[in-house]
């Protein structure tokens, strides 16, 4: 499997704020790198860069011996030319064309695999005739990466393939990302907001803030030593003095739970700050959740 | 009173013959203006825009000028092709056909416009260029504009005037068109007459109209 490396720089506009994007990576073989950071830091924007789709002020993006783009070479390969797998955040399903044409239009010439066997692997069968607007959005998505599979691309490009899932959806496509990577090994660039996802799928996570790589590493180098603390972060609903204590509410993804603190650490919590809450990992409660 | 119903009919054929044409010249202008980025594009929209600002008048004046035979262009297509465009049916189609582009090229570009740009982007990703694209992702996702278009190019057709007199004149069973014979039955005291020609036109872009409407209404709903 070829080896890909990129250097770019380009300016960005977010907004109100410029900012400079510059970005330096080497890949290999059959990593899963996420690309990780806030909204807005330039996570899409890089994989656009790979995809053809927007051009960088300057650098250079190369796939093993294939040079996609080169500002000092005056080298931009189209698109069309790029053979690089890109599944967008809304999907971009063609409307007018079944689940069965969304597949076969991404089927390249070359390509071993046939829509059939696309289909039974994404479970897509049975909807092969559906229209992309009478399938739910964990089945849009399923149809997005096996239309992109479809074309043999050399790198996959996830963005947010899950972030408009809900939560028993996204462990099930998680699955199958894992188990579609497994049956066709693929170069991954996977855009990411959440850590359990990155856990995953992901071998190398690289931290983006404001355009610029700001950490790199496994998983567990990046998202700091996992071992001493459980750290979660949610925000301030509501912060009542209840005689000694504070009674603090705040909601974490979905949940939302009251904790107790004292006086002196409840001062400052306003209604609407993001905290993060912290347990300590020595006996902590630990269930396991029968479905 | 003597009620001709072959003005109608012309109105009708003209209408017809030129909403068809105009769809299938009007695809490969609307992928140009859809895909262009050069200034060229720019200059294009203000001529495919120009007919709706001008009064018909003036448009069917330039062409009587330009399609004259004694004119080069009118020469030209009377020697090579032995094609008369002025007060001929076919000066007609082409007079029409040229007037209603913007009806046919405005309802397709937005309806490409309105389209999300990663639809495209999508295609291009997966390997295929912009005609494939053009032709087997984005037109079948505009259907309805397809339909706007050649419904208000028809309706448009039926009740051109002034640009039909002037390329066409007036020749019965030839280019009196139901708007002139309406006219012309005005002008010589015909008022039944008159009253007819004008209820059917109300009635047929009524009709239209209605059609216009049930379709987008439909559309809209399984869209």
């Amino acid at each position: 499997m070829a080896a890909f490396s990129m250097t770019v720089r380009k300016r960005l506009t977010a907004g109100d704020t410029a900012f400079e994007l510059d970005f330096c990576i080497d890949a290999g073989g059959m990593d899963c790198v996420a690309l990780f950071g806030h909204s807005g830091a330039g996570k899409t924007t890089l994989l656009r860069m790979i995809a053809g789709l927007t051009v960088p002020d300057e650098g250079r993006i190369a796939l093993g011996d294939r040079v996609l783009f080169d500002s000092a070479a005056r080298i931009n390969v189209p698109p069309q030319h790029r053979r690089v797998g890109l599944v967008f955040q809304e999907y971009a399903l063609f409307p007018r064309m079944t689940v069965e044409q969304n597949v076969r239009y991404g089927l390249a010439r070359d390509a071993g695999g046939s829509v059939d066997s696309l289909l039974e692997t994404f479970g897509l069968a049975p909807l092969r005739r559906r229209l992309p607007a009478m399938l739910s959005g964990g089945q849009q998505q399923r149809v997005a990466l096996a239309r992109t599979l479809a074309a043999n691309p050399s790198v996959l490009l996830l963005d947010e393939p899950l972030s408009a899932l809900d939560p028993v959806m996204r462990t099930s496509l998680q699955e199958a990302l894992c188990s579609a990577r497994r049956a066709m090994p693929v170069l991954t660039f996977l855009v990411s907001h959440d850590c359990g996802e990155i856990f995953r799928l992901a071998t190398r996570v690289v931290r983006i803030a404001d355009g610029s790589i700001t950490a790199s590493g496994t998983p567990q180098e990046v998202f700091a030593a996992p071992g001493d603390r459980m750290r979660v972060s949610g925000q301030v609903l509501d912060n009542r003095k209840h005689g000694a204590i504070n009674v603090v509410t705040i909601a974490v993804g979905e949940e939302i739970s009251r904790i107790a603190l004292s006086p002196d650490e409840a001062e400052g919590l306003a209604v609407g700050d993001l905290v993060s809450v912290s347990v300590k990992a020595f006996n902590p409660d630990v269930r396991k959740i029968v479905k | 009173m003597n009620f001709d119903p072959v003005p109608l009919l012309l109105s009708v054929k003209l209408a017809a013959a030129s909403a068809v044409i105009l769809l299938v010249l009007a695809m490969p202008l609307s992928f140009w203006l859809y895909f262009t980025r050069s200034p060229a594009g720019y200059l294009a929209r203000v001529f495919v825009n120009l007919p709706l600002v001008l009064p018909p008048v003036v448009v069917g004046f330039y062409l009587l000028l330009l399609f004259n035979p004694s004119a080069p262009v009118g020469h030209f297509l009377q020697q090579v092709f032995h094609l008369r465009l002025v007060f001929t049916f076919e000066g007609l189609v082409v007079g029409s056909v040229l007037f209603n582009v913007p009806f046919m090229v405005n309802p397709v570009l937005s309806g490409l416009e309105s389209l999300p740009r990663s639809l495209c982007e999508a295609s291009f990703v997966l390997g295929k260029g912009r005609w494939t694209t053009f032709w087997r992702v984005l037109l079948p996702s505009i259907r309805p504009s397809l339909l706007t278009g050649l419904i208000l190019t028809f309706a448009h057709t039926i009740g051109e005037f002034g640009m039909v007199l002037m390329i066409g004149g007036k020749i019965p069973g030839v280019t009196r068109v139901a708007s002139i014979a309406v006219y012309d039955d005005v002008e010589s005291l015909h008022f039944a007459a008159a009253h007819l020609y004008s209820a059917v036109l109300v009635i047929v872009s009524f009709a239209v109209l209605f059609l216009l409407i049930l379709v987008n209404k439909r559309f809209a709903r399984t869209w």
